[in-house]
């Protein structure tokens, strides 16, 4: 039976400031700026493909500006950190049993470290 | 050395005479091998009697002592001195209001708790005579890990979304109803799904872990709430899409 | 209790989750690259517009920026959230439309070469 309780307020804006977890957290979150601004990037190159070979040529031309160049790397940063939170927790998400044993985290989290590095040679190769 | 003199900083609360909680400093002779809860044990005893707080097994088993040990959700018995310089900060368990001292308010748990419908529904009626419910050691993995909860609520201390939306059932009430849902002798998903795939069940979740994180018995709340969202995504897109599909 | 949307588009957050983390920091790569001019063939129309002109080709390009689309878009809509502007509905909106729109501009640029 609670006489006066005392509720200590938490900020709605400043919370994730308290804690490092938290930090990191919203590190991993705002990586979905880049990801999403990447992405129409992506859509961009795709619109001047779809006109033609001069358009295209122009879009690379343009991608050569210093911001440009600095939203990449800062992308590059972002989609990596999204890659390896992602992989990290995947065992804590989808478990998997094999009769009464469950398979190590440690080797879903190996198995699509592989698999990233697989793709990426691909796309690599591919690309350049 | 044996001994330290460790300076406890220790949030107070007096409903009756405060209108909101102050700090007071005890010193204490610390043996090595002390937790937390061995020192307030000793501020009770022999410096000021007054103080309040909830403890039992000294263990780690009953989940009684939560509280905030240099900011961080601990169980005091399991919050060890060696461990920390000579200054410890003492509050009570986070988001949640202050009853007195170290001691808050759990009704708000509590009432989640029994929200979700933590006990077995069995898939039809079984008299006794038919015989007990059988399980293989295999069914029985399936949901071992998140039975090992002693409801200390330290996972509820560590959520943000908790702090800021109260109303989230949050992650030991959701990860207990995954228990059930898991367990091979039980039919009850369907009545827990109304509570737990709810807005304010595990779609308040974005997956921090900070729940995991914290958790003394490593039941991993965070990965059980993720699974009940892949297992409502899953239900959702069969209901819309395939609606010819039996449950 | 309240039915929440989140469950309708949890679905392709995740893929798209999944997705981006496998193709999207190799992709950024070959842009930096061509961005810092590493490689006088990089980029070449021809080869690009042929893998884009492949029917295959077509379902991989769409497949990778509409999973990446809904992926932003629902963990934009969350991080919002978690940023404390609360007005949920609103951004789910806002930005689920803008995905919508990425993946009809996706669409055309597709029908189209």
């Amino acid at each position: 039976m609670s006489t006066k309780p005392y509720v200590r307020e938490v900020s709605k804006f400043d919370w994730y400031f308290k804690h490092p977890r938290f930090m990191r957290y919203m590190a991993r979150e705002v990586t979905c700026i880049f990801i999403g601004a990447y992405t129409f990037l992506l859509i961009a190159a795709l619109g001047s493909l779809s006109q033609g070979k001069d358009a295209f040529d122009a879009f690379v031309q343009g991608l050569g500006s210093p911001f440009w160049v600095l939203f990449n790397a800062a992308a590059l940063v972002a989609a990596v950190y999204h890659s390896t939170s992602w992989f990290n927790v995947t065992p804590q998400a989808m478990p998997i049993q094999r009769g009464e044993e469950f398979v190590p985290g440690n080797i879903i989290i190996g198995a699509h470290y592989a698999v990233w590095a697989v793709v990426s040679l691909i796309i690599l190769v591919w690309g350049v | 050395m044996s001994e330290r003199q460790i300076q406890l900083e220790v949030l107070r609360y007096d409903p009756d005479t405060d209108s909101e909680p102050r700090f007071q400093s005890y010193t204490v002779p610390c043996k090595n091998e002390w937790v937390v809860l061995d020192a307030l044990n000793y501020v009770k005893e022999n410096l000021d009697t007054t103080l309040s707080y909830r403890w039992s097994c000294h263990m780690a088993v009953c989940g009684s002592c939560g509280m905030m040990v240099n900011g961080e959700p601990k169980l005091s018995c399991k919050a060890f001195i060696r461990e920390y310089s000579d200054n410890i900060r003492v509050e009570p368990l986070a988001n949640f209001p202050i009853e007195r001292d170290l001691v808050t308010v759990v009704e708000d748990f509590i009432a989640k708790l029994a929200s979700v419908k933590p006990y077995l529904i069995p898939k039809e009626d079984k008299p006794i005579s038919a015989g007990e419910f059988k399980q293989t050691p295999a069914e029985l993995m399936t949901y071992k890990q998140y039975t090992l909860c002693i409801n200390c609520m330290l996972c509820y201390a560590a959520c943000p979304q908790y702090a800021l939306v109260p109303e989230f059932i949050g992650p030991a009430a959701i990860a207990l109803a995954h228990r059930y849902n898991q367990d091979s002798r039980d039919g009850g998903r369907d009545e827990r799904q109304e509570v737990i795939a709810s807005h304010e069940g595990v779609w308040e979740c974005s997956f921090v872990g900070a729940c995991s994180e914290v958790c003394p018995k490593h039941v991993d709340p965070a990965g059980a709430l993720q699974q009940v969202k892949v297992a409502s995504t899953i239900d959702w897109y069969k209901e819309h899409l395939m609606p010819w599909v039996k449950k | 209790m309240a039915k929440s949307s989140k469950p309708i588009f949890w679905g392709p957050f995740a893929a798209g989750g999944t997705i981006t983390a496998f193709v999207t920091p190799a992709l950024v790569l070959v842009t930096l690259f061509a961005a810092m001019r590493f490689s006088p063939d990089m980029f070449t129309y021809d080869s690009i517009h042929a893998f884009a002109a492949h029917w295959l080709g077509k379902l991989i390009i769409f497949g990778i920026i509409l999973l990446s689309l809904w992926h932003a878009a629902h963990r934009m809509r969350v991080t919002l959230y978690d940023f404390g502007l609360r007005a949920d509905e609103l951004a789910a909106v806002v930005l689920y439309s803008l995905a919508g729109l990425g993946t009809v501009m996706t669409l055309f640029y597709l029908l189209r070469i």
